[in-house]
């Protein structure tokens, strides 16, 4: 498989400057709303060690409650489905709807099912599916997948939505107004949800004590999802599972907040049994996670609710949108997440970070994002997976830092270099640094020059 | 060996040594359970409250509230409407329902949000296939805030339960917030003792 080239991937999405500005200021914008409403809250430090408690608590003793969600989701009337990775949970949701004679599928968000790569599947074997998510929707339509967890196309400019309207579903392509472009959506899927043989979601928690499943969404298109067609599907990563109805309290308190940086969202609902005469089936996918959870260093990760909070602050996410990650998981979540399912195709993005650690500091369930960073460039410099470029100037730079002489030597020619090498030089292509960035002056001592001279000159220490 | 043994099995064997399982505090101490409160929030996430009408003649106010409305479908015998709700055989029938009527079982503080259930929906696409949701609520049922919530026992009655908190809202593109994206174009909230 080929490894994604990050910076490289980027750099088309870069060089579009409106989209790039815009990204970087609307992300900007969530995260300081964030701010705001966790400010509100003076327990939000507490919310977020118990967040990160009780997910510990309930992936450390993990299958015992997986066994006890079967059982009161089964007791409750739905049928509890399990697959081992994407293929099986693919194959499971086709035999469901195609042993109900289901031809169209309405289906709210879910990371897993792009993870498994389902619409395809699906749609090569006759079944029509509609996203009925606004920003999944103008994804599915364009033939491109989510940029980012919560807002999709969050990359893309009305403009590009007016495009891809007007050429899918037929809107004007001069109008480029939201409030119509989103209308027209709205008046286009209406009579998908009142024909679909099948509704399916994601699930943002799977309550273990009930067998409840909770879906938190701003657009009403879940519980259309669910409460119009005979039969509906819930596509479950095992890792959402909670002990306790009492949990959701601590989760669905920071789950806007840190994701859009509102109080809640406008739906949070909670599905446990069937309506009279339909039916629920509910498939819980493995797909690496019970491997994961093996991995000292990083079994953290599965903590992760979704919010895209550390996307939304990443410097780096912000300024290479997320399709440049050529994952399904981007930002610095998806660079823990991802070298797990392919470590050589996604080798290059545990460098795609500036190691600020705001990841860290904003994650609601306190997931030590960035130590995991740095965490997997060990991994992949120890199996020799760094490109050719860094390698090499590593190497360098560690036999430089080993060597104080040397290293002095160095930082002095560096200080006299930067002024007098040729520009085409200092921002060669072999120096990434050098593309966006203007190197500083450098001032005329340095720090161990002027340290000495105030040591010789006996000046206060 | 069955998918869901073998998952079960390798979860088993990979989990870490257990961790505990924190209580959780309610932290509402001090926390306000007025309407004002329930008003202020419910007005930040897109919905109004409207106070009720002093001769209580409910049907009268929605009227006057959506002029234009044709089919009003009410799912409490507080509002008459003009589309019984115990007519409704399937779902899909609401689609032309402009304005919906509930009661809402009980609402919380912080948030302005509204439980719901199949109990007070009769049929669930109420909430959803409606363009409008005209939502009653005690101004005494109010809690603080979702850790009290949350200890409603209504979660493990319902088949299906949901907090409503304002209209169904989108901000896709380029950040601009829309009101009525799939579900509800707009949310209204009286406050209306609940007689029994």
């Amino acid at each position: 498989m080929k490894r994604i080239d990050h910076a490289e991937a980027s750099s088309k999405f870069i060089r579009a400057k409106d989209h790039i500005e815009f990204h970087d200021k609307r992300l900007w914008d969530l995260r300081q709303k964030r701010d705001r409403e966790s400010a509100h809250l003076a327990e939000w430090e507490q919310l977020r060690s118990l967040a990160s408690a009780i997910k510990e608590h309930t992936l450390t003793n993990l299958a015992d409650y997986l066994e006890e969600f079967e059982r009161n989701a089964t007791r409750n009337g739905a049928q509890v489905h399990w697959a081992r990775d994407a293929a099986e949970h693919n194959q499971i949701v086709f035999d469901i709807m195609s042993s109900h004679h289901a031809h169209t599928l309405v289906k709210a968000k879910s990371m897993l099912t792009d993870e498994c790569d389902m619409r395809p599947y699906l749609e090569n074997r006759g079944i029509e599916i509609m996203e009925t998510d606004l920003g999944e929707r103008i994804q599915q339509l364009d033939d491109e997948p989510p940029s980012h967890i919560v807002v999709p196309a969050v990359h893309k400019l009305k403009a590009d939505v007016a495009r891809v309207f007007s050429e899918t579903i037929g809107t004007d392509p001069k109008n480029s107004d939201v409030h119509y472009l989103a209308e027209s959506q709205r008046q286009h899927t209406r009579p998908y949800f009142l024909r679909a043989g099948a509704g399916m979601t994601g699930a943002n928690f799977a309550v273990a004590e009930t067998g409840t499943i909770v879906v938190c969404t701003n657009e009403g298109n879940a519980d259309l999802s669910v409460n119009l067609p005979n039969l509906y599907i819930a596509s479950i990563g095992i890792e959402k599972i909670i002990p306790r109805i009492e949990h959701l309290g601590v989760f669905i308190r920071m789950l806007s907040r840190s994701a859009l940086g509102s109080p809640i969202t406008q739906l949070t609902s909670h599905f446990r049994v069937p309506r009279a005469g339909t039916e629920m089936h509910i498939v819980l996918v493995d797909n690496g996670r019970s491997e994961r959870l093996g991995m000292a260093d990083f079994w953290y990760s599965l903590k992760c609710i979704r919010c895209g909070a550390c996307m939304n602050t990443c410097p780096v996410y912000r300024r290479s949108g997320g399709l440049s990650y050529g994952a399904t998981y981007s930002g610095p979540i998806g660079v823990i997440i991802d070298p797990t399912f392919n470590l050589r195709k996604y080798s290059s993005l545990p460098f795609a970070s500036t190691l600020n650690g705001s990841c860290t500091s904003v994650c609601p369930v306190r997931i030590n994002i960035h130590e995991q960073i740095y965490k997997w460039r060990q991994i992949i410099s120890e199996r020799n997976q760094l490109p050719m470029v860094k390698k090499e100037t590593m190497q360098i730079m560690g036999k430089v830092f080993s060597k104080p002489k040397l290293y002095r030597a160095a930082v002095q020619a560096a200080g006299a270099s930067v002024e007098h090498l040729p520009r085409s030089m200092m921002y060669s292509r072999l120096n990434a640094w050098g593309r966006q960035r203007e190197v500083p002056q450098a001032p005329p001592l340095t720090f161990r020059q002027w340290y000495l001279s105030r040591v010789n000159k006996g000046g206060e220490r | 060996m069955s998918s869901r043994e073998e998952i079960l099995e390798r979860v088993r064997k990979n989990q870490p040594a257990p961790r505990p399982l924190p209580a959780i505090p309610t932290f509402d101490a001090g926390s306000s359970t007025s309407i004002d409160t329930f008003k202020c929030s419910l007005t930040r996430m897109g919905g109004r409250l409207v106070d009720a009408p002093a001769d209580g003649n409910l049907d009268a106010q929605i009227r006057k509230l959506f002029p234009d409305a044709r089919v009003i479908c009410s799912a409490t015998p507080e509002v008459k409407g003009n589309r019984p709700i115990d007519s409704i055989q399937t779902p899909q029938e609401l689609n032309d329902v402009d304005v919906g009527v509930v009661r809402a079982l009980f609402g919380v503080a912080e948030t302005g949000s509204l439980w719901l259930s199949e109990a007070q929906f009769k049929v669930n696409a109420l909430g959803f296939l409606s363009q409008h949701l005209v939502a009653l609520l005690d101004p005494a049922a109010i809690l603080a805030n979702m850790h009290c919530a949350y200890q409603h026992p209504g979660f493990s009655e319902a088949n299906y339960a949901v907090f409503m908190t304002g209209p169904s809202a989108t901000a896709d593109i380029e950040g601009i917030l829309i009101h009525g994206a799939q579900g509800i174009r707009t949310m209204t909230v009286i406050p209306v003792v609940y007689r029994d």
